[in-house]
C-alpha cells in the first residue's frame, strides 16, 4: 500500500467516528473534554459553532453519532454524547456576549427565507453576521418549525427552544409571522431579494384512506396536525382509549402526548414486528415505560362507526414471510376489532409545494419535488435554494442545520458573484498533547464504566402535566463519570517513520493489538497479517513510510484503538505522538487554513 | 513508567487459548523499564509463548536476580509464583526450588551482569546440574540498572555512551554454556519475535537447562552508534544459523521441508521441533562442531542466532540425585525426614 496521507484532513476526521457521523461535524470529543473541565460555556459555544442549537439538540437530536461511537466497538454502549450536550447547555453561563453579531452596516444584499424551522434559522445565523439583510416569512405566529409545533414540551421545554431561537432572531432578523408565502413567483418578482431559501419542511401528514375515514373524522387526527394543535393549546384532552397508527418517532410523541391529555388505554398499532420499527430505541423505551402498549402485526382495515361516532377499528392480524424475491409479504391470520375513542395517524409526512409555480425556472422532478443540487442546495433557478425537510423529505433537526450551513455558503457565493460550486475546503490543526514523559493534555486513563442511565421525573408527576420535562438530565457525578467514557478519538496517534528504531515497544504495549510492523503488501494482505485481523472494512488501516532499519512498514488498524497513548508513552524516540486534531469545518464567509503544527 | 493502568478493553477478535485465556491474561503489572527497552519485548515474547502453549499460570515459577532484566518477571503472569533473589544468586534459588518441587515450570530471567559478572559461578553450576528450567539471559552488554557500565559481555572495541572504548574480552554465554555441557543452547534477538517465540517455546518443552541468550538492547545506555549491542548493529550483524519451528503436542505437522534441509526432533514432552539449517553442514547435535562453527561466525564480527545446540536425552538434576518421582514438597514430613532413629540406622553402615 501507499503510505497514508495524514495531511488530508479527512483521514483523521474519519477516525473521530462521532464527528464524522454528525451531519454538522460537531467536535464531540473536545466538547466532552470541556465539560469534564467544567468549562460548560466553552463547550456550549463549541457545539453551537457546528450545530447551532445545543440545548434543543441535547434533548432531541436523532444522534447519528452514537451508533458510530468507537465505544460501541470496544464495549457495547456508546458514550451518551447527546445527554452530555444537554449538560453543557443546562450549565452554561450567559452566552449572549459571545454570540456572533450583525455588523453595524449591512452589505446591501437581501435574502428571503421561507419558513422559520431549523434550516432557515441556521441560514440566518450564518448570514446575518456577514452583513446580509435577512427576512424570514413564517406562516405560523411563532418560530421554530416542527421543533416547536411537533416536538412535545415534555421532551423539549419551550423555554429552551425559545432561548436558542432568540439568539438568532435577536442578531437582527426581520421575521414576518403569520405570513404564508402563496406564490413564489410573486416573491421573486416583487420581493427585491438577491437570494431566496426555501425551508418550509414536509408539512403534510399522510392519510389513511380506508372505510369510515370520512364518517369518523371528528375523532380521527393527523399526527403532526394534532401535535401542533396541542402545542397551541387548541386541544387539551383526548378520549380514554386511543389508537396510534404507525410506529415511528411521531407515533411515540403522539402516544406519550395522549397519555398526558387523559388517555388511559393507549395502543400503538404496528403492521410489522419490532426490528422494523422506525422509532429510535430510546423513544420506544420511554413510551413503554409510560405504559403505552405496542401491538405488532396489526394491519388497519376499517374505522368502525356507530350512530355517526367512531367506536374503534378493525385490524387484520398478519404474519410476515419472505417470498422468493426476498420481499416480505403478509398473510392474514385473523381479524380483530379494537375499541377506541380517538385515533391518531402517524404514518409519515409528505412535501407539498402548491405555492411554487411550475413555470418560473424551478424544475420539478420525481415525486413532484424540486430538483435540488446535493452539494450546493440550489434549484435549477440560480439564486433559489432549498434545504431541511423541504429538500428531499423528512429528516431531522441536525440535517436541517447542516443543510442550512451549506446553503448559506452557496447564498454567500451567489451574492458575491462566485460560483456556488466553489466550496471552501476543510482544514485542520494538529497539535501535540505531550506535556511530559508520561503526561498528556488529555485524560488517557481508560474508564471501563458502563453507560450512565438517565434520571427521569417521577412517572405520576410527568404524566400529570404535558409541560413537565420527562428527562432530568445528568447530575454532576453522573456527568463526571460519563465524560470519562469518551475515548478521545480526536487525539490522534501520529507516526513519524524516520524516528522509529523498531524496538517493538508500541506493538507490545497496545492493549487492543492495533499495531503491527510487517512487510508491505496489498490492503487485503495487510489486513489479514496484523496482530489481530483488521476485518472491519469500514475502518481505515494506516500504513507508514518504510521503516529505517528493516524497510518494513508500521501498520495501524484504526478500528478499536482506544487512544490511550500507551504507544506514544512507550516509544523511546517519540515516533508516535498523541496529537489533537481539530477539523476546520468551513461555514459561510469564514476563511479556512490548514496548519499542521510540528511535533513538540 | 506509565501512570495509567493498561486499558482493560481488548480487540473483539482476540485469540483465546485452550484454557479459555487471552494473551492479556498472561500479563503482569505495567513495565517500569525505559520506553523502548529490549527487555519489554522479551516479556511480550514470553507472554505470547505461554499463551500459545496453554500454560496454566499457577504452575509457573518466575525467578530472577537483580538488574533491569531481572525486573522482567513482574511484567508477565501475575498469578505465577515468583522469587527475586540477591544479585547473581537466582540459579541457586532455582535449583533449590526445583529440588523441592519439580512439578512447577521454572523460568529464570537474568542479565549479562547478573549471570556473567557477579553470578558467573552460580550460572555455571546450574548448567552442570542441568536444572530443569528455561533460563533467559537478557543481554545488553551493560549494567543497565546502575547506569550503563560495561558488563562482562561487552565486546572489545564497543563504545560506551560517553565514548569510552571497552578493552577487556567478553564472556560469550553461548560458548560458555556449550563448553559446560548445556543440553539446550540458543541465541535470539528481542527485536525478532518470529525467531524468539519458537525458541522460547522449545526451551520450555526441553527437559533440563534450556539456555536462551537474547540480545536485548538497552535503549538508554547502549543503543548508540559504536555499540555492538544496539538495535541497528544487531539487525545488520545477525547471522541466523538455524531456523526453529515449534510444533506442540497433538498438533498436526503442516509444513513440508525439502529433504535434508530440516531435522525433526521429538521433545521430551511429546512436541516436535523442526530445525532448519541455514548454513550447510551445520549439525546442531554435534557439540564440538557447533563450538567450532560458531567460533568462526563470531570471529567475523557476526552474531550467530537460532537454536544452536540441542541434546534431548541428557539427565537432569533429579535424575543425577535419583530423587523419587513425587515432588519432595508432596511427601509427608515423616517420609521426608524419618527422624533420628532412621539416621542412626543409616549411620550404622559406617560404624
Ligand atoms: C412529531 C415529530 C417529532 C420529531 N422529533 C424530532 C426529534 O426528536 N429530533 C429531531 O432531530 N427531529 C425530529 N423531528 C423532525 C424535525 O422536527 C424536522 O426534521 C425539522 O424540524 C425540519 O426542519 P426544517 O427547517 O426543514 O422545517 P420545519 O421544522 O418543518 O419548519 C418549516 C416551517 O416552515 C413554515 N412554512 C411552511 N410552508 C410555508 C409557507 N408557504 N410560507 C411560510 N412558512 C411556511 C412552517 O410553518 C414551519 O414553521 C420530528 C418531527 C416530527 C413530525
Ligand atoms: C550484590 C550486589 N552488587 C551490586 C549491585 C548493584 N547492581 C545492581 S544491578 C547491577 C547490574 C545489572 O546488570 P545486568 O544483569 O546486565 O542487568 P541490566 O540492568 O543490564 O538488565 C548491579 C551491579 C547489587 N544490586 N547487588
Ligand atoms: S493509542 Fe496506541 S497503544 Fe493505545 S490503543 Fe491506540 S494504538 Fe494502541
Ligand atoms: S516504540 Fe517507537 S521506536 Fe519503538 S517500534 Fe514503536 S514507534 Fe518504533
Ligand atoms: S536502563 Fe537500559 S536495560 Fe534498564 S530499563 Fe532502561 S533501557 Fe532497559
Ligand atoms: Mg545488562
Amino acid at each position: 500500500m501507499q503510505p497514508t496521507d495524514t495531511k488530508d484532513p479527512q483521514y483523521y476526521h474519519k477516525v473521530v467516528d462521532c464527528q464524522w457521523a454528525c451531519p454538522a461535524h460537531t467536535n464531540v470529543p473536545e466538547y466532552i473534554r470541556l465539560i469534564a473541565e467544567g468549562r460548560y460555556t466553552d463547550s456550549y459555544m463549541l457545539n453551537r459553532k457546528s450545530n447551532v442549537f445545543p440545548g434543543i439538540l441535547g434533548r432531541t437530536c436523532d444522534r447519528p453519532c452514537e451508533p458510530a461511537c468507537r465505544r460501541v466497538r470496544v464495549e457495547d454502549e456508546p458514550v451518551a454524547i447527546c445527554r452530555l450536550k444537554r449538560v453543557a447547555a443546562d450549565l452554561r453561563d450567559e452566552v449572549k456576549h459571545l454570540l456572533p453579531k450583525a455588523p453595524p452596516v449591512t452589505n446591501g444584499k437581501k435574502v428571503a427565507l421561507i419558513g422559520a424551522g431549523p434550516a432557515s434559522l441556521t441560514v440566518a445565523n450564518d448570514l446575518v453576521p456577514l452583513g446580509y439583510e435577512v427576512t424570514i416569512f413564517e406562516a405560523l405566529p411563532k418560530a421554530g418549525g416542527l421543533m416547536r409545533t411537533n416536538i412535545p414540551s415534555f421532551r423539549l421545554p419551550v423555554r429552551v427552544l425559545e432561548e436558542e431561537i432568540d439568539y438568532i432572531l435577536d442578531m437582527g432578523v426581520d421575521i414576518r409571522y403569520g405570513h404564508r408565502i402563496d406564490s413564489m413567483k410573486e416573491l421573486l418578482d416583487d420581493g427585491g431579494f438577491d437570494a431566496v431559501f426555501v425551508g418550509t419542511g414536509a408539512p403534510k401528514g399522510k392519510e389513511l384512506n380506508i372505510p369510515g375515514r370520512a364518517e369518523g373524522a371528528a375523532n380521527i387526527h393527523i399526527g403532526i396536525e394534532w401535535l401542533e394543535a396541542i402545542h397551541f393549546e387548541h386541544i387539551d384532552e383526548v378520549g380514554e382509549r386511543v389508537l396510534v397508527i404507525g410506529v415511528g418517532n411521531t407515533a411515540m410523541d403522539c402516544c406519550r402526548s395522549a397519555k398526558r391529555l387523559g388517555g388511559k388505554d393507549i395502543k400503538v398499532m404496528a403492521r410489522k414486528t419490532r426490528p422494523f420499527f422506525k422509532a429510535s430505541p430510546w423513544e420506544l423505551e420511554d413510551a413503554e415505560e409510560e405504559q403505552v402498549e405496542i401491538l405488532v402485526n396489526h394491519s388497519p382495515q376499517r374505522f368502525v362507526i356507530e350512530d355517526g361516532r367512531l367506536t374503534g377499528m378493525t385490524f387484520d392480524i398478519v404474519e410476515w414471510t419472505e417470498n422468493e424475491k426476498g420481499r416480505l409479504v403478509s398473510t392474514k391470520l385473523d381479524e380483530v376489532f379494537i375499541p377506541a375513542d380517538d385515533v391518531v395517524l402517524a404514518i409519515g409526512q409528505d412535501n407539498a409545494f402548491p405555492w411554487i409555480e411550475r413555470d418560473i425556472g424551478i424544475e420539478f422532478g420525481e415525486w413532484d419535488m424540486p430538483v435540488v443540487d446535493r452539494a450546493t442546495f440550489m434549484t435549477t433557478r440560480p439564486g433559489v435554494f432549498v434545504g431541511g425537510d423541504a429538500a428531499w423529505g423528512p429528516e431531522n433537526i441536525i440535517w436541517a442545520v447542516e443543510h442550512g450551513h451549506q446553503a448559506a455558503i452557496s447564498i454567500h457565493n451567489h451574492c458575491q458573484g462566485l460560483p456556488v460550486t466553489e466550496r471552501p475546503p476543510y482544514g485542520m490543526t494538529l497539535v501535540s498533547t505531550k506535556m511530559g514523559i508520561h503526561e498528556w493534555r488529555y485524560s488517557n486513563d481508560y474508564n471501563p464504566a458502563n453507560r450512565t442511565p438517565m434520571r427521569y421525573e417521577d412517572l405520576e408527576k410527568r404524566l400529570a402535566d404535558i409541560k413537565v420535562e420527562a428527562e432530568l438530565g445528568y447530575d454532576i457525578p453522573q456527568t463526571a463519570r460519563e465524560v470519562e467514557r469518551c475515548l478521545n478519538c480526536d487525539i490522534q496517534t501520529d507516526f513519524t517513520a524516520k524516528l522509529c528504531i523498531e524496538c517493538d515497544a508500541c506493538v507490545d504495549v497496545c492493549p487492543v493489538q492495533c499495531l503491527t510492523m510487517t512487510e508491505n503488501g496489498t490492503e487485503t494482505e495487510l489486513r489479514d497479517r496484523l496482530m489481530a485481523p483488521a476485518d472491519n472494512l469500514e475502518q481505515a488501516i494506516y500504513v507508514s513510510e518504510d521503516l529505517p532499519q528493516t524497510k518494513r512498514v508500521m501498520v495501524k488498524d484504526e478500528d478499536v484503538c482506544v487512544h490511550c497513548g500507551l504507544c506514544a508513552e512507550r516509544c523511546p524516540t517519540a515516533a508516535w505522538d498523541m496529537m489533537q486534531f481539530d477539523l476546520i469545518n468551513p461555514h459561510a464567509g469564514q476563511d479556512t487554513w490548514s496548519t499542521v503544527a510540528a511535533t513538540a | 513508567m506509565s501512570y495509567i493502568t493498561k486499558p482493560v478493553a481488548r480487540h473483539k477478535g482476540t485469540r483465546i487459548n485452550a484454557l479459555g485465556l487471552t494473551m492479556r491474561d498472561y500479563e503482569g503489572s505495567m513495565s517500569t523499564l525505559c520506553a523502548g527497552c529490549g527487555h519489554d519485548s522479551v516479556t511480550a515474547a514470553l507472554i505470547q509463548s505461554f499463551f500459545e502453549l496453554d500454560v496454566e499460570p499457577h504452575r509457573v515459577a518466575k525467578l530472577s536476580g537483580i538488574g533491569c532484566s531481572s525486573k522482567t518477571p513482574t511484567y508477565f503472569i501475575r498469578e505465577a509464583h515468583g522469587f527475586n533473589s540477591v544479585h547473581g544468586r537466582m540459579p541457586s534459588i532455582a535449583a533449590g526450588a526445583n529440588a523441592a518441587n519439580k512439578d512447577l515450570l521454572y523460568v529464570g530471567i537474568s542479565g549479562d551482569g547478573d549471570s556473567l559478572s557477579i553470578g558467573l559461578g552460580q550460572f555455571c553450576h546450574a548448567i552442570r546440574r542441568n536444572v530443569n528450567m528455561l533460563y533467559v539471559l537478557e543481554n545488553n552488554g551493560v549494567y543497565g540498572l546502575t547506569k550503563g557500565q560495561f558488563s562482562a559481555s561487552a565486546d572489545v572495541g564497543t563504545k560506551s555512551k560517553q565514548g569510552e572504548v571497552n578493552q577487556q574480552g567478553p564472556i560469550d554465554p553461548v560458548n560458555l554454556a556449550l563448553t559446560l555441557g548445556a543440553t539446550f543452547v540458543a541465541r535470539s534477538f528481542s527485536g525478532d519475535k518470529a525467531q524468539l517465540v519458537p525458541i522460547l517455546k522449545a526451551g520450555f518443552a526441553h527437559r533440563g537447562f534450556a539456555f536462551v541468550d537474547v540480545i536485548s538492547p538497552c535503549v538508554t545506555f547502549n543503543d548508540h552508534v559504536g555499540s555492538t549491542k544496539s538495535y541497528a548493529h544487531t539487525r545488520t550483524h545477525m547471522h541466523e544459523v538455524v531456523e526453529t519451528d515449534f510444533v506442540p503436542i497433538r498438533s498436526e505437522i503442516r509444513t513440508a521441508y525439502a529433504e535434508g534441509s530440516a531435522r525433526a526432533v521429538k521433545m521430551h514432552d511429546g512436541s516436535t521441533l523442526h530445525l532448519r539449517k541455514v548454513a550447510e553442514d551445520y549439525d546442531p547435535t554435534n557439540r564440538v562442531a557447533v563450538i567450532e562453527y560458531l567460533g568462526g561466525v563470531v570471529a567475523r564480527g557476526e552474531v550467530p542466532t537460532g537454536l544452536l545446540y540441542l541434546a534431548e536425552a541428557g539427565a537432569d538434576m533429579h535424575e543425577f540425585s535419583q530423587t523419587v518421582d513425587r515432588p519432595l514438597v508432596d511427601l509427608p514430613y515423616e517420609t521426608l525426614c524419618p527422624g533420628s532413629g532412621a539416621l542412626a540406622e543409616l549411620q550404622k553402615e559406617w560404624w
